[in-house]
């Protein structure tokens, strides 16, 4: 196999110091490899937004190690840290956060910008992007005029933009209806078929239902990593 | 990320929020405008003053008695200047006299190798002049000698000068101001030429009309006649002391070197010593390098009051950019997520201020022409070009400055803290 995308060796994030100490993350070790699906689930504050922070590179971890696509992230300052989450991870976030008073097409081409990308490459490949989300006809809307589904696929068409090894999903759905959550589950389901690693932080079975393997955290610990044969759709 | 995407971002930034945008440019606007105006105005003040000099003639040098000397001033002259007194009688070192002779005495190869053209004043008073049952009272009356048409740069607009012959042959011959003679006569006055005219009851031909100088603030420098000292001596004014002497340097680089001259030369004849002159000299050019001084002194005391709103301008810039940067911490907190260099965010908000400040600038600078240009009254304002490049060049300058300080505040922001701020 070729190496894997997410490798955690005892990471641990701590916060505070004494006896106020918490720690969020404690010891995880965890291999993804590429083209999996990965769900992970916990309850809040067991530690499953820190995880993914430090998976993300939006936060370093207190210690072990964090090998992303085979780069050990710990050791890279904050430029090449920014180079890395342009592009190697493709964030979807619960509330979207798409640049407001914006386009969509702007939006989607924004890491191909801070990638270097020339306007007329950067173009097309957003265009594909979003065609790819089923949006080609909504790119110069702005995020106001669209609803919370349609944002939150712009957001994954600018995720996949930039092409990454890693899609870094926390509570996708957390605040879309049931009709865009599917539709937007659906989206993942494809991107993974087509050989896509995905990671999706949630609390919620039915999102989990569609991943490979489901781990679960508790108290900043992996309690439980089981893998699901009928990952795919339901 | 190029300048130009940052530029994008930057225009967005500032036309998202139209009216704080309007209102903070307005601040460098006013400081911008208020720089180029007021240094507009010093330049003006420094114009108007130096062309009131200069129109007093041309390297000339004008040599007036000290008819203000007092009594208690003589007499510590007779007391110091020993050796004058012993010499002279009380009275000529009593009175101060320019005489004809004193201007003859200037003309000097040797003596005053710098001084180019005498010419002798008197300036009879009350001088009115009546032709046909018009009158007017002539504000300047002048009898010369010809050299004095040089030194003073008259020329005339129709008939002729005086000449050397009209001078000696003491003629009754009159050169009169287009003032005067519009008064007289009406229309341009040009038909006054060949009649005469009675100044004073004294007949005097008109043998020419001189072009207009037009008028230096309050004074009418058109309500003029001239005309020969000899035929002026014998009519309106008596055969005793010049009113002033008029001479020019042979060249502007020699005004001081002639003044110097024509002082020691009259030192001499009047027995006194320089320190207590009886005369004065009066050099344009010199009391126009003091006006220049001064002038540029207040002109840099304008601009550094202007400048001060200015600042205060870069001052909104600052306060308005952290403002940004605190509303838009979730912004920059997407933008670090997805992959933006520090130096991407630090140019998108540095290029905002900058676009601010240049935008308020060049408005500014609009305005400021505009109305340095304007008249108010009599003054008239000038723009100095450097003024607008230093107003212009400052405002970009207090663009980066200002901007400084929040763009850097919004590039070290870390992602997971801007990602969560609400």
């Amino acid at each position: 196999m070729t190496r894997p995308v997410i490798e955690l060796r005892a990471v641990s994030k701590v916060y505070g110091s004494g006896d106020t100490v918490v720690r969020a993350v404690d010891r995880v070790d965890l291999v993804v490899e590429r083209g999996d699906y990965v769900a992970v689930m916990g309850a809040s504050g067991s530690g499953k937004s820190t995880l993914m922070n430090i998976i993300g590179c939006l936060d370093a971890p207190t210690s072990g190690r964090y090998l992303l696509d085979g780069v050990d992230v710990r050791r890279l300052d904050d430029r090449r840290q920014a180079t890395i989450r342009n592009r190697k991870i493709g964030f979807i976030f619960q509330s979207f956060n798409l640049i407001p008073r914006t386009t969509a097409l702007s939006n989607v081409e924004l890491p191909l910008a801070y990638a270097g990308v020339r306007s007329g490459e950067r173009r097309q490949r957003a265009r594909a992007a979003l065609a790819r989300v089923g949006l080609a006809e909504r790119e110069h809307h702005k995020p106001s005029q669209l609803s919370g589904g349609q944002q939150q696929r712009v957001a994954i068409a600018r995720a996949i933009a930039t092409n990454p090894v890693l899609l870094l999903a926390d509570e996708p759905t957390g605040a879309l209806d049931s009709h865009s959550t599917d539709e937007v589950l659906a989206l993942f389901d494809a991107l993974n078929a087509s050989g896509r690693t995905v990671v999706v932080i949630t609390h919620e079975e039915d999102v989990a239902a569609h991943a490979h393997r489901v781990l679960r955290m508790l108290d900043g610990q992996v309690v439980a990593d089981e893998r699901t044969g009928a990952g795919t759709g339901r | 990320m190029n300048v130009r995407e940052s530029a994008v971002f930057a225009v967005r930034g500032v036309v998202a929020n139209k009216l704080r945008s309007a209102l903070t440019m307005s601040g460098i606007l006013i400081g911008v405008a208020a720089v180029i105006i007021l240094i507009s105005a010093g330049t003006g003040a420094n114009r108007s003053i130096t062309d009131q000099i200069t129109a007093l003639g041309a390297n000339t040098l004008t040599i007036t008695p000290n008819s203000t000397l007092a009594g208690g001033r003589n007499n510590q002259s007779r007391n110091g200047g020993a050796a004058a007194t012993a010499v002279n009688s009380g009275t000529e070192t009593r009175t101060s006299q320019l005489t004809i002779e004193d201007a003859e005495a200037l003309v000097d190869p040797v003596l005053a190798p710098d001084v180019g053209l005498v010419a002798p004043v008197v300036s009879p008073q009350s001088i009115t002049a009546t032709m046909n049952g018009a009158t007017h009272t002539v504000t300047t009356f002048t009898g010369t000698s010809p050299s004095y048409l040089t030194i003073n740069s008259n020329t005339v607009q129709a008939g002729v000068p005086f000449t050397d012959s009209d001078y000696l042959g003491r003629r009754r011959a009159a050169l009169l101001g287009p003032t005067v003679a519009k008064a007289l006569v009406g229309g341009d006055g040009l038909s006054i030429v060949g009649q005469t005219v009675q100044f004073n009851g004294v007949a005097f031909e008109v043998i020419g009309v001189l072009a207009g100088k037009g008028s230096q603030g309050p004074q009418d420098r058109d309500d003029v006649v001239i005309a020969p000292l000899t035929a002026v001596r014998d009519t309106l004014a008596s055969y005793g002391n010049l009113s002033s002497i008029a001479a020019q340097a042979t060249a502007s680089d020699r005004v001081n070197t002639a003044q110097d001259q024509i002082s020691a030369i009259l030192v001499a004849r009047h027995h006194v010593t320089a320190a207590d002159a009886d005369f004065t000299i009066f050099n344009p050019s010199s009391i126009l390098e003091t006006v220049n001084t001064v002038t540029g002194t207040f002109t840099l005391l304008l601009g550094a009051v202007a400048g001060i709103s200015l600042f205060v301008g870069g001052i909104g810039v600052m306060n308005i950019m952290l403002v940004t940067v605190t509303e838009r911490t979730r912004e920059i907190g997407i933008r670090k997520a997805i992959g933006a260099q520090r130096t991407d965010i630090v140019g998108q908000f540095l290029l905002e201020a900058v676009l601010l400040s240049v935008l308020g600038g060049s408005i500014g600078v609009v305005i400021g022409v505009l109305v340095g240009s304007a008249k108010i009254g009599t003054f008239q304002l000038v723009v100095a070009p450097y003024s607008i490049v230093l107003a212009f060049v400052v405002s970009v300058a207090i663009g980066l400055f200002f901007g400084w300080y929040p763009a850097n505040r919004a590039a070290s922001l870390r992602p997971i803290d801007a990602l969560r701020y609400e």
